[in-house]
């Protein structure tokens, strides 16, 4: 059995940014494994532990400086990856959804899973879509939102929770091939160890252009364009308590005292 | 052709509140595109559903009888084949867990550009889609280059349309193909029982990700003691196991409505920000000057939580753990 994850490397932006252009600038991003695919990492990776014969395999789209994140993932269990990135996705103006997962599409078709995880969104854009989108242009059955995942390898079913709204858990059964999109919360990704992230070096880690993935540059161009990014217009009025950390606290004390939540 | 197309949501027999938000949302769309709004309700107790969102501003509501509950494969279907029937400009759909699981599919089957998530849309030859970027630090507009588009909504984000309306209800005659349904749902599971119910509580204390390790939590259940007030949280502390699912406060987890608030490390993402909007007064304890929560803040203090907690348990004669 082969289980493909899907893996990006997000940008974090710090508290205090600059915008320049139509981007965050480059010196307050820092670059870091997705959240939710860890989450998926760490669902794929215990499979393969509990069961015969899993390889799980991750797959990324993204630059050279995504190696270190794919390289976390391949330290923490995956057996190896696959990375598609050249020039022209390089310059494409806006990678949309759709985009994405036509080049994850046509991993897939080379890897041939049985089982694809995705997180939920990532955590810079959020689009919350590409898992779907991917399952339905594969042919695959999928789930969004699992939080439970229990797998029936023999029986070709996913059992699984979805996270609905309000504290509510849809309890699903999905035939296999499937595409899932996991949230977090559904395990505790482990922290790499020393021996895993030396092992991860030795791990094979593809890198493929359009070209070899038997794909050409038109299937980049969006009808979508960005054309502008900017920070939100505080909607915020509060007061501000100030001085140090001893007289703010004072401050906050007397006005809980005031509104009577607070005795003493 | 100018017309806006949404879909209305519905879960173990209610309508859901994103149901009204989406007529809103829609009908303002319409307007601004010289159309008519026309909504879908799939499943369930259709016409019941359809008197509900039956609000001024909608044209026409189709109704598709099929099953019972969500399943994103009879959404799938039935909305493909209304599109086709209708042939509208745009479609809408919810952007909750459920539009999801569908909305995507959908558009990759209609061959539609998808915008997800949208705070705000505009029309003036050709759409424009606000979004957020970067956990809400942000916001982008998205041009849509085609004449084509659907896009999914935030929840809450809108109104819910009121006033009666008088649209004609129309049962659509989907044809569900059943060797399409590959997943079937089972059930229903309630999670976040237990001992404590933080949506009674009037004073409560949350604590989000600025703690970073769940060797300081004592430090906030100190405070808590001290104050006598409930402890919550925001989701990475319950996905972290740091806290039991029952202290979750936000979309996924509880609404709370307390007098007093006070959040403490917690940026204020959007799925908090669902569950605790409704506070009467809102404390944020909080280094970022950016952060989402002070839109929503009546009162803070912009510093780091490790020095003003301890200062807040010593003013109430608590003690102050070793963390």
């Amino acid at each position: 059995m082969k289980i493909l994850v899907t893996v990006k490397e997000v940008a974090e932006v710090e508290d205090e940014f600059e915008i320049s252009g139509d981007d965050i600038a480059e010196q307050y991003l820092e670059y870091d494994l997705n959240e939710w695919d860890d989450y998926a990492v760490e669902e794929a990776v215990q499979i393969s532990e509990e069961a015969e014969d899993v390889e799980v395999v991750t797959a990324t789209i993204g630059p050279e400086r995504a190696e270190e994140t794919i390289r976390m993932a391949l330290a923490k269990g995956a057996d190896r990856a696959v990375r598609v990135w050249d020039d022209d996705i390089e310059s494409a103006s806006y990678l949309d959804v759709e985009a994405k997962a036509e080049l994850l599409a046509a991993v897939v078709e080379e890897e041939d899973p049985d089982l694809v995880l995705t997180g939920v969104q990532a955590g810079d854009e959020s689009n919350g879509a590409t898992g779907v989108t991917l399952a339905e242009k594969i042919g695959f059955e999928w789930a969004a939102v699992v939080n439970q995942l229990d797998l029936d390898i023999e029986g070709g079913v996913a059992n699984v929770h979805r996270e609905l709204e309000g504290g509510v858990e849809e309890l699903t059964e999905v035939e296999s091939p499937a595409v899932l999109t996991i949230q977090s919360g559904i395990n505790e990704p482990r922290y790499a160890s020393l021996r895993g992230i030396r092992q991860a070096q030795s791990k094979p880690l593809d890198v493929q252009t359009l070209d070899d993935i038997g794909l050409d540059a038109d299937v980049l161009e969006s009808p979508l364009a960005q054309t502008d990014l900017y920070e939100p217009e505080s909607e915020g009025d509060a007061t501000v308590w100030n001085g140090d950390a001893e007289e703010t606290a004072g401050q906050l004390a007397e006005f809980l005292r005031d509104k009577g939540v607070v005795e003493g | 052709m100018s017309d806006v197309l949404a879909i209305t949501e519905h879960r173990r027999g209610e309508l859901r509140d994103v149901s009204l938000e989406m007529v809103t949302a829609g009908r303002d769309l319409a307007d601004q595109t010289g159309g008519d709004l026309h909504l879908a309700v799939i499943s369930g107790d259709v016409d019941d559903y359809a008197s509900q969102v039956n609000r001024e501003g909608v044209d026409a509501i189709h109704t598709v009888e099929y099953g019972e509950e969500f399943n994103h494969d009879v959404y799938t279907q039935a909305i493909e084949e209304l599109y086709a029937e209708l042939d509208p400009q745009y479609l809408l759909a919810p952007n909750s867990v459920n539009g999801m699981d569908y909305a995507p599919a959908v558009a990759e089957g209609l061959s539609l550009p998808l915008v997800t998530d949208a705070v705000d849309l505009a029309e003036d030859d050709g759409l424009t889609v606000t979004r957020e970027q970067y956990g809400g630090k942000v916001e982008t507009t998205i041009d849509v280059e085609e004449a084509h588009a659907a896009v999914t909504i935030r929840p809450a984000e809108w109104p819910q349309a009121e006033g009666d309306g008088d649209a004609a209800v129309e049962a659509f005659d989907a044809d569900i193909d059943e060797s399409e349904i590959q997943s079937t749902v089972t059930g229903f599971e309630e999670v976040a029982g237990g001992d404590v119910d933080i949506s009674e509580a009037d004073f409560l204390i949350s604590v989000g990700r600025g703690i970073d390790e769940e060797a300081n939590i004592p430090l906030i259940e100190a405070l808590v003691e001290a104050t006598d007030a409930t402890l919550s949280s925001s989701r990475p502390i319950v996905d972290n196991g740091w806290l039991p699912a029952n202290r979750q406060v936000g979309q996924s987890g509880k609404v709370v409505t307390p007098d007093v608030y006070i959040a403490i490390g917690i940026s204020g993402a959007v799925q908090h920000v669902a569950g605790m909007k409704g506070a009467d007064t809102i404390v944020a304890i909080n280094t970022d000057p950016n952060a989402p929560i002070w839109d929503l803040a009546d009162y803070g203090i912009e510093d780091d939580l490790f020095e003003v907690v301890p200062a807040l348990i010593e003013e109430f004669g608590g003690e102050v753990p070793d963390v």
